[in-house]
């Protein structure tokens, strides 16, 4: 049996190892397709640029320190955004699990601030919290917070009503069913917003760089367009791309780590 | 001595504008150590019974006697898979702010008395269902209550471990003397366990009768050993009976 059991883990791993192997392989055609049609004049590398004239200007801003200088500040307001836009959201949730008047009275406001384009009003933002990071972050935060109030509120309405009436049995209040039963059972849930948060959170940062900064990845990304650098403008992107992959690994470690530790995978 | 008196209680649901007559003058009394057993067609209010003495729900007319804590346990055992067997069992005693050495002892004592002694670390999705249960019931229990409700607390088992946690489950009760209401719809169970049954009508649930359960069992009652006693077949006839002249109707 023991056996057995060790040879099917061998197999999984074996698995696990040629499916990496065939995605970079991919990317690694992706890329080899794109240099060749680049090289071959099939398409114009002023236009499309090429991955070997990305990857020799992604040398020069490092040897310089710049592009260090950029990751930084979209990184720094990214996380910002998320964490503060995180925990006023589900702050925001908590508020409207505990009281159901509440809960209805702004439904229709969050259904509607849900809809709207939040980026369509970013520009009145900046103008409001200041054209620094600031003004950046409360557009990221602008992005995501109301998706954050709706999901995480949904989360925790959906909790079992018979779990609810077995603490009641045991006169729980609000707050200790809240700290014992509905945080607990939505940790993961919650870890799986934030998940979202990262993307959302990008979004904002990269909105606001555009309109207005001296620094960060949307601000080389724009300053590329501007003045016809378009290697400027893909290197903005893959590296914006790299950051964002980092960021999302990092949350999906620790969300396999708490479903690991309850048994649930 | 009374622990649960209820004088001529009934309870009203308002559904829709509409109100709804589930109970109606309902009245028994449960004494120290006592087991009654409640059954009745489905939707006849059973569980409206246990939410009225437990609090969750207040009666529209008549009052209900209780002294001391109320142990409530459900059909499903609602353990948290996110805390360990030991930190399932003192959930109520967190809630109440009881935690203290003596209420650990009592804790630790009923869970290795009770065959859990190996599992206090374990997880709830490493037990058995019946394992399962037990931990619920030592949940119930945890808290000293002086009355327990059980609200059909084996019909998520299967056939065999149902006989065998109804047997582990009366073990335990009886072992802490604790008053009992046991919910059921099963009417074998409610002889086999209860000292008295008590048979509802369909809505508005009125008692249609109070059966004395008396059986001649050698040695100590089990709820398996109730159900070889000569007089259990005539009882479940006479409930079976009582049961279905409704539906003639």
């Amino acid at each position: 049996m023991m056996n057995n059991c060790n040879i099917q883990l061998k197999v999984y791993k074996k698995q696990k190892v040629k499916l990496l192997l065939s995605q970079i392989l991919l990317l690694i055609i992706f890329l080899f397709i794109w240099e060749l049609l680049a090289r071959l004049n099939v398409i114009d590398d002023f236009l499309f640029s090429s991955p070997s004239k990305i990857f020799s200007l992604l040398l020069e801003y490092i040897k310089t320190n710049e592009i260090f200088k950029h990751i930084w500040i979209s990184v720094y307001e990214t996380v910002l955004g998320i964490i503060i836009g995180s925990f006023f959201g589900i702050l925001i949730a908590i508020i409207l699990w505990s009281n159901e008047k509440i809960s209805k009275l702004f439904e229709p406001f969050l259904v509607i601030l849900n809809a709207l384009p939040k980026t369509a009003l970013a520009p009145i933002m900046i103008i409001w919290a200041g054209t620094g990071t600031s003004g950046i972050v409360v557009v990221s935060i602008s992005i995501l917070i109301v998706i954050t109030i709706i999901s995480a509120y949904n989360y925790f309405i959906s909790v079992d009503k018979e779990k609810i009436k077995m603490l009641k049995s045991f006169n729980a209040n609000k707050f200790q069913i809240f700290t014992k039963l509905v945080l607990p059972s939505n940790l993961i849930n919650i870890i799986s917003i934030i998940k979202i948060n990262i993307g959302m959170s990008w979004v904002g940062v990269i909105v606001g760089e555009f309109l207005v900064s001296r620094a960060g990845i949307g601000y080389l990304i724009m300053y590329g367009g501007q003045v016809f650098k378009l290697d400027l403008v893909m290197m903005g992107v893959i590296v914006l791309a790299i950051c964002a992959y980092i960021m999302w690994k990092g949350i999906d470690i620790l969300e396999n780590y708490f479903s690991k530790k309850r048994g649930m995978k | 001595m009374d622990v649960l008196k209820f004088n001529n209680v009934s309870k009203d649901y308002c559904n829709k504008g509409e109100s709804l007559e589930v109970l109606k003058n309902i009245e028994f009394n449960l004494i120290e150590g006592q087991i009654i057993a409640i059954t009745g067609p489905s939707g006849s209010g059973k569980t409206t019974i246990l939410n009225l003495i437990s609090g969750l729900l207040k009666p529209s007319k008549g009052t209900i006697e209780t002294s001391g804590e109320i142990g409530y346990m459900f059909q499903r055992d609602h353990l948290f898979e996110w805390r360990n067997v030991f930190d399932n069992v003192i959930i109520g005693l967190e809630i109440k702010k009881m935690l203290n050495d003596d209420n650990l002892k009592k804790v630790n004592r009923m869970l290795d008395i009770y065959g859990l002694k190996d599992f206090k670390n374990s997880y709830p999705s490493e037990l058995s269902g019946g394992m399962r249960q037990r931990v619920a019931l030592i949940r119930t229990l945890a808290v000293n209550p002086s009355i327990l409700l059980l609200d059909e607390p084996f019909a998520a088992l299967d056939y065999q471990t149902k006989l065998k946690v109804c047997d582990d489950m009366y073990k335990i009760i009886k072992k802490e003397k604790k008053a009992t209401i046991i919910v059921t719809h099963d009417i074998t169970e409610a002889i086999s366990i209860a000292d008295k049954v008590i048979v509802l009508s369909p809505r508005p649930a009125k008692i249609k009768k109070i059966y004395d359960i008396n059986l001649t069992i050698d040695g100590e009652r089990t709820p398996f050993k109730s159900r070889n006693s000569k007089e259990f077949k005539s009882y479940f006839n006479a409930i079976w009976k009582e049961l279905n002249n409704d539906e003639q109707l």
